[in-house]
């Protein structure tokens, strides 16, 4: 067998090195010919170039406005390019890796590859330099302008210095110039200073006050001068007190995120244990309906209307509602009604029943997590000031308070919600005024559970959508509702953030685990103090 | 005065009960131990532990038919007593190990030495000791128990809130026990037993011999509850089950009743669920999963609440068709449990000892007012109904 294969791989080689002896020529005589030459032939050109032609041949890289000319233009100045002997190419290497110049893609391991450094002179190195700032700094792009600022900012080096002030001088952008100043202070921290002069650019530097600027000033603190240490710890204060603020804000927002996601799982469940005194045990697993519609209506846009898809999840929203408050009503009408007034045989009937929907699902859907897309308005993140927030996240804040708003809505100006609410207070009293209590009972379950299967929508984003999704909020959602306060929507809003957000404060002291033990506590606890939750009813509503 | 206790409560019911229970706990390990193999009344090796491991079940939902039937109590967390009783006996067991660990450290347990254990906790020292041991099983669940207790029943946390909270106790156990850092084998827990008491855990012998354990503590504990259920204190219970506010009107202080039972309860689920252990061969911290504790109320609801003999009837039942399901049907078990849930909440709310009980009641009364009516003519009195909607708890057994 490996006969005929190296008879075949013969010619295959010869013909290869045919080609390796021809490419060199045909690039030479394209040289010759001197037409506009790609930015790949240019780079390659650098390898057997003198130091003069350099100097021409970065201009001549400059002016075709390639994208990578400057990345390529600062390898050279650093003593990063390489010309390849063997294949008459040029290329950058570092840490023992050779990538392409131009495409930035990785060639592979430098091994035994016959490499010379090309080689520049200091005043060729400075004619570099203006070039890469003309090129970045110069840009008429603003974002190209900061993003070269902030490059410069994190690799300061003395030698920018010039070109970063006449770059500060040209800036008509505020902002950007900021940037620049940023990183000519930094820059000049790198040589040596004057008190005054040292002091101003701490103060640049500490104004920016995020962990670069931190990390700058704390590589200082190992060889500053005595008089000018309290200038610099002084910096280092503020920037750290400004972290602190802003690490706070972050830890608001995670709790406010995770909070958001507990109101929502939660909200239901105040609707049906509060308004009935229903212990719906099922409520996760209405949830991870909730989900599972999400899937089945992404799949059937994905094979029938892929356009849709960044509607989805708007189009899963009312399909989730009626879905889940459609077995919400069934579950109530089957079972539920017959159980009124015991409530923990109505807790046993639940849980059997979120048992025989987890399997349902599993053996319909299978027990692996579906994989359920994010819309592009759902990806990605953006930063606040020191925030960053992601786009899921901030979407599903939303939604929760949305959908609490909805509800809050529902409950006071319409007539459904009056009924409701006239149930709530006292049964036998709107009964006997001709509210039909059996039905309003019945709608009721439908309402919470159709929120769960919303929450189910906007979990699915987040979460992993399988069979147990529903398990890991049932008894953070009961924690909420009984926190809160049962029969009081405040409560259950007031609820889900405080513990969203004591959770994320407690997290970077004992860890996830941990934070979430100590919570469970806290509600233990703080039931025995009041029985009743944060927000109790009043009056004869309680002693049933 | 405790024999008159228990003179009591051993009525001709009870006695019938503990001897099957004493009986069982002979014939099984004899029927093990002396029959040769393939004789058709030889109860299988593979069976020993199995049964055992229901009894200990069964001994579990007796403690929470203690509170829950008698008492009004609803613990959705009892799980969390039975694995604590179970993590003491496994620390036991570990400590016996000795060298023989993979890791060959006479004085730390394998997962120790892996997670770079200098010394033993705090916490373990004493363990290697069988008496240590078992203070330890109704030590750590009954004080548990007690300051749960205590607190939540002080505080007149009832029904549904008190079920949420002791959920919420287990779920928290759960999490802690799932932590590395707890220094009880996080994930994986407590296994690879070899000896107890110096006897090795595997030897038909050793397994015959925690089989009658199991079903004499069984029978002890049975006897316990009869004995608290028949005294005065029982019927305060009853009482605190049925119209609680009015008991403490009547100058009971409900409280007390309440911690008293809730403790018992605990320690008793502690010792099931240190037998338990050795039995299966493994704890580790999925036994505190709520799931587990809501289970372990079917099991009661199915055998009949209120009844002592019911939990026991409902464990090794449900247990049985559990361990039949998940061979025959496995993807079927969920709904068959799911639906027994429904079932037995809508259609035999006193289980099967309840129903079977007042049935029989019921068909008794028919015969002897039939007899009568034949005799004077007297139209019999309609059966009292005394289910109200406050009155959420069936009527207990006798």
């Amino acid at each position: 067998m490996s006969f005929p294969q190296t008879l075949f791989r013969l010619p295959a080689l010869a013909a290869l090195l045919v080609l390796a002896a021809v490419l060199p020529l045909s690039a030479q005589a394209q040289d010759a010919a001197a037409a506009p030459r790609t930015a790949a032939e240019i780079v390659n050109a650098i390898g057997e170039a003198s130091l003069r032609e350099i100097a021409e041949l970065v201009v001549e890289l400059a002016a075709t406005g390639e994208p990578a000319a400057a990345s390529v233009l600062s390898a050279l100045e650093g003593g990063d390019l390489y010309a390849d002997e063997a294949s008459q190419t040029v290329v950058i290497v570092r840490d023992d890796v050779m990538f392409d110049p131009v495409s930035g893609a990785e060639i592979g391991p430098e091994g035994d590859a016959d490499l010379s450094r090309i080689r520049v002179n200091n005043s060729l190195r400075r004619d570099i330099r203006t070039v890469i700032g003309e090129l970045t700094l110069m840009n008429p792009d603003p974002r190209t302008r900061s993003t070269a600022a902030a490059s410069m900012f994190r690799d300061a080096d003395p030698d920018n210095v010039e070109l970063l002030n006449e770059a500060i001088d040209a800036e008509p952008d505020a902002g950007v110039k900021l940037l620049m100043e940023q990183a000519r202070a930094a820059s000049l921290l790198q040589s040596e200073l004057e008190p005054d002069e040292y002091a101003a650019a701490i103060a640049v530097i500490a104004d920016r006050g995020d962990r670069e600027a931190l990390a700058i000033l704390n590589a200082q603190l190992a060889n500053v001068a005595d008089e000018q240490r309290p200038a610099l710890e002084q910096g280092i204060a503020d920037i750290e007190q400004n972290l602190a603020l802003w690490n706070i804000g972050q830890n608001v927002w995670y709790g406010m995120s995770l909070g958001s996601v507990l109101l929502l799982a939660a909200i239901g469940l105040a609707i049906t244990f509060g308004v009935m005194g229903v212990i719906n045990m099922a409520h996760g697993e209405m949830v991870m309906l909730g989900a599972y519609a999400t899937f089945v209506v992404q799949d059937i846009i994905r094979t029938s209307f892929p356009g849709l898809f960044d509607y989805s999840l708007l189009i899963a929203v009312p399909v989730a509602f009626l879905a889940t408050g459609l077995v919400g009503i069934a579950i109530e009408r089957g079972i539920i009604r017959w159980l009124y007034g015991r409530p923990l045989e109505t807790l046993l009937a639940t849980w059997g029943l979120s048992l025989i929907i987890q399997q349902a699902v599993r053996t319909i859907f299978g027990p692996t997590n579906k994989d359920v897309g994010n819309p592009s308005w759902m990806t990605g993140a953006f930063d606040l000031g020191g925030l960053s927030i992601t786009y899921s996240r901030m979407w599903i804040v939303v939604f929760a308070i949305v959908v609490f708003a909805l509800l809050l809505l529902v409950l006071s100006k319409t007539s459904i919600g009056l009924q409701m609410r006239a149930v709530t207070q006292n049964r036998r009293m709107a009964a006997a005024i001709g509210i039909r209590t059996p039905w309003v009972d019945a709608l009721t379950f439908g309402l919470g559970s159709g929120i769960a299967g919303i929450a189910g929508v906007a979990l699915s984003q987040i979460d992993n959508v399988s069979p147990n999704l529903g398990q890991g909020y049932i008894i953070d959602s009961f924690m909420v509702v009984v926190f809160g306060g049962v029969g009081n929507l405040w409560g259950t809003l007031v609820g889900a953030m405080t513990l969203g957000i004591a959770n994320k404060f407690l997290e970077p002291f004992a860890g996830a685990v941990l934070a979430k033990i100590v919570i469970l506590i806290c509600i233990i606890l703080f039931i025995q103090r009041r029985p009743r939750g944060l927000f109790a009813l009043k009056g004869r509503a309680v002693e049933q | 005065m405790i024999t008159t206790a228990l003179f009591r409560a051993l009525d001709k019911k009870a006695i019938w009960v503990v001897s099957a229970i004493l009986l069982v706990a002979i014939l099984v390990p004899l029927s093990n131990l002396v029959l040769p193999v393939g004789h058709p009344l030889r109860v299988p090796n593979y069976l020993v532990p199995l049964l055992g491991k229901y009894l200990t079940y069964a001994t579990l939902a007796l403690a929470l038919d203690l509170v829950w039937g008698y008492c009004g109590i609803l613990s959705l967390g009892h799980g969390a007593f039975f694995a604590l009783g179970g993590y003491a006996m496994g620390m036991y067991l570990m400590r016996q190990i000795g060298d023989r660990g993979v890791y060959a450290n006479p004085e730390l347990p394998d997962f120790m030495v892996f997670l770079n254990y200098d010394a033993l906790p705090w916490y373990w020292l004493g363990f290697d000791q069988f008496w240590f041991a078992l203070i330890m099983i109704a030590l750590v669940p009954g004080l548990l128990a007690f300051v749960f207790g205590w607190f939540a029943f002080r505080s007149r946390v009832t029904g549904v809130y008190l079920s949420i909270i002791s959920q919420a106790m287990t779920y928290a156990l759960l999490l802690a026990f799932f932590r590395n850092d707890m220094g009880f084998g996080g994930n994986n827990g407590l296994t690879d037993f070899k000896d107890i008491l110096g006897v090795s855990v595997q030897a038909d012998t050793t397994r015959a011999g925690l089989f009658a354990a199991s079903a004499v503590l069984l029978a002890i504990c049975f006897i316990l509850c009869a004995s608290i259920v028949n005294s005065k204190l029982g019927k305060v219970m009853v009482g605190v089950r049925d119209a609680e506010s009015r008991m403490r009107f009547l100058g009971y202080r409900v409280e007390n009743v309440k911690t008293f039972a809730f403790t018992v309860s605990g320690i008793m689920a502690g010792f099931a669920g240190a037998l338990y252990v050795p039995q299966v061969g493994i704890i580790n911290p999925g036994e505190f999963s709520p799931a587990n504790s809501i289970e372990v109320v079917i099991w009661t609801a199915v055998g009949g609440r209120g009844t002592l003999v019911g939990p026991i009837i409902g464990a090794i039942t449900v247990n049985a068709g559990k361990s039949w399901f998940t061979g025959v049907l496995p993807e079927y078990w969920l709904f068959a449990l799911g639906g027994l849930f429904v079932f037995v909440t809508m259609f035999l709310p006193k289980g099967i000892v309840g129903t079977a009980a007042s049935g029989w009641r019921a068909l008794r009364a028919r015969s002897i007012s039939s007899s009568a009516s034949e005799g004077s003519g007297v139209k019999p009195d309609k059966p009292q109904n005394p289910a109200s909607p406050a009155n959420m708890q069936p009527e207990a057994g006798e």
